[in-house]
């Protein structure tokens, strides 16, 4: 696994709930056929109402145009990121659009599961509120060894809750390779 | 030390005699529900890691219910339903309740129950996050992503963090004109939607359990609303009463432990609380149904796992008995099951169903059908800037079907009485 994850920062509010990040009428691509699936890229967070999209100007898609991927690696969100429903093509989406990681001050417990599970991505919680100081477009760097934010855009350091039991799961790609690891299955 | 109802539940399914929240264990599943949007990719993720002559580990312990987007001329939705058959035909699958045949049902959360799948004292895990319904039997449910169900198809087994609980107690008699709606909306606006996170939510007290069990699922079922782990009611005789009329399983009773430790309590005296909605855009922006009385209407919708069971169409019918709808008013029966039954039961002589169909409502078949928007074709769809009161349990932007429209969550007395003005209205107008 990967100990620095780099991306640009796309920047969002509280309660990014599962039908901003995919809507539920895009729930119906297989996931299997890649040039379906790339479909989930195409509308992740498609939901965002426009003024809240990329904070703080808003109005600024995380998919140009017709692309499947976006050019924004870390998400910045507030509280309670990824409430609603159990959809795991929530976490999929993302990580189809190419997100790496997400840092919010707290999530939905089935999104966060789905996340780690699923190997998509890595939930963060950051100690502090972020998305008033970092803005959409800044270059970051996260260090998973020292759990910390690096804001190489504006020189700041952030640091972010230790990852804690999940750790061994998100290390080993996900929830079925862990078990095999251990030898569960 | 003692141990809440769900801390016993969690324990016996792990194999532990105690278990304490924060703990990590592995919970051996009794159930495990999935549906048409998540359980294909569910399948294809069990075949892609258990290789393709993996067993399922126990087949009378999965169901599948086909119920979100099924009248619809999509073809990718379509195209879903057809991988649940197929799967359940190489199967065998004794609990599939396939679209198109008698044994089609509708929305899971009351089908589960309906079929005799809500056993006190067992693990009820789902595909779907409003999988925290069940626990209004006394059981242990909760919602999880495709991984984690392919997971438990494979091995039978899910890793949980035991939860906190929080307690909610509701004192006193219930008036006419609230509903458990009015009570779930209540704790929202209080608690906020992240509230729970990470913990049981308990319901307890003298009106809680004066609820049917249709009522009790409206309190559990919103309980994922607040980001509660699961929601949960003790079973007491109209628990039982309900499951041994459906099935002949087997379960246990668990209650808590009058010295079992709570992360927090809430008292309510429900003579105290009055009609309220969760105004746009999120389930905990409570206000009374006073506050926002008089905002025009486009549409009502009274439906879905929340608001579109037998009590709620007997609680709407009771304000739009010899009325009028003004605005377009979509009724969806939860299940085939209620549907049939909005034909049977009868208010002053005259069947529900007539009723609602008199005051000019639009019944349409069981599904999830617009609460969660669904295809474009999807009956009572959110368009536009609709201004829409309805019965469900998100009003997220966009949930509905639009990202422009406003969506007010409401009791179905509020949705009824203000289905017949066309504008929010008190039910308290129609009932005192
Ligand atoms: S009725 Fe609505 S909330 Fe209930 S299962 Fe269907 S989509 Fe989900």
């Amino acid at each position: 696994m990967e100990k620095i994850i780099k991306g640009i920062a796309y920047v969002l509010g509280d309660k990014i709930d599962t039908d901003q990040i995919i809507p539920a009428e895009h729930l119906v691509y297989s996931m299997s056929d890649e040039s379906e699936a790339r479909k989930y890229g195409q509308f992740a967070l498609s939901g965002v109402p426009a003024e809240e999209a990329g904070l703080p100007a808003g109005n600024q898609p995380f998919i140009d145009g017709d692309e499947f991927e976006s050019r924004y690696g870390i998400i910045i969100g507030g509280g309670n990121f990824g409430c609603g429903s159990s959809r795991e093509h929530a976490p999929y989406a993302l990580n189809k659009a190419g997100v790496k990681a997400i840092i919010a001050e707290s999530y939905a417990r089935i999104f966060y599961r789905n996340s780690v599970d699923g190997g998509f991505l890595v939930p963060y919680e950051s100690m502090e509120k972020l998305n008033d100081s970092i803005r959409t477009g800044d270059e970051l760097e996260i260090d998973m060894q020292k759990n910390e934010l690096r804001n190489l855009s504006r020189n700041t350091m952030h640091r972010l809750r230790p990852l804690g039991d999940v750790l061994p799961i998100i290390e080993a790609g996900g929830l079925f390779e862990y078990a095999r690891k251990s030898g569960m299955i | 030390m003692g141990m809440t109802i769900t801390e016993k539940i969690l324990a016996k399914s792990a194999g532990k005699s105690s278990v304490a929240p924060g703990e990590s264990i592995w919970l051996n599943v009794d159930t495990l529900m999935t549906h048409d949007v998540c359980g294909p990719p569910t399948i294809a993720i069990w075949k892609k890691e258990f290789g393709t002559k993996a067993e399922i580990w126990d087949k009378n312990k999965l169901v599948i219910f086909p119920d979100h987007y099924i009248f619809t001329e999509n073809e990718h939705a379509n195209r879903n339903v057809q991988v649940l058959r197929e799967f359940a035909g190489e199967q065998q699958l004794p609990n599939y309740y396939d679209v198109g045949t008698e044994r089609y049902k509708g929305v899971c959360h009351v089908a589960l129950a309906e079929e005799g799948y809500n056993l006190p004292g067992t693990v009820l895990i789902g595909t779907d996050s409003h999988s925290c319904t069940s626990g209004a039997f006394g059981l242990f449910s909760t919602g999880v992503g495709n991984t984690d169900a392919a997971f438990i198809l494979g091995t039978g087994k899910i890793w949980e963090k035991v939860p906190e609980s929080m307690k909610f107690i509701f004192e006193g008699e219930l008036p006419e004109y609230l509903t458990a709606k009015d009570l779930i909306l209540q704790i929202l606006g209080d608690i906020t939607t992240d509230g729970a996170t990470y913990r049981a939510m308990e319901f307890d007290g003298e009106a809680v359990y004066s609820l049917n069990m249709d009522e009790r699922m409206t309190l559990t079922n919103m309980a994922i609303e607040a980001g509660g782990m699961n929601g949960i009611i003790a079973a007491d005789e109209k628990t039982e009463t309900y499951v041994k009329a459906r099935t002949n399983r087997e379960y246990e009773i668990f209650n808590s432990d009058g010295d079992a430790r709570y992360h927090s309590s809430y008292h309510y005296d429900c003579r105290e609380l009055e009609p309220v909605v969760a105004k746009p855009h999120s389930p905990d922006n409570r206000g009374t149904v006073r506050e926002v009385q008089g905002t025009e209407l486009t549409k009502c919708y009274i439906g879905s796992c929340t608001g579109g069971k037998l009590s709620d169409f007997t609680a709407s019918a009771k304000i739009l008995i010899n009325q009028k709808v003004r605005v377009p008013t979509f009724v969806v029966p939860a299940t085939t099951e209620v549907a049939a039954q909005l034909e049977q039961e009868t208010l002053k002589g005259i069947s529900i169903k007539e009723i609602l169909e008199k005051a000019g409502c639009i019944i349409a078949q069981s599904s999830c059908a617009a609460c969660l928007g669904g295809p474009m074709d999807t009956t009572g769809r959110a368009v536009d800037k609709d201004v829409v009161i309805s019965t469900t349990n998100r009003n997220f932007p966009g949930r509905m079907g639009s990202k422009q429209s406003e969506v007010y969550l409401a009791s179905p007395l509020t949705v009824a009485a203000s289905a017949v003005r066309g504008v929010i209205t008190d039910p308290r107008e129609f009932l005192i």
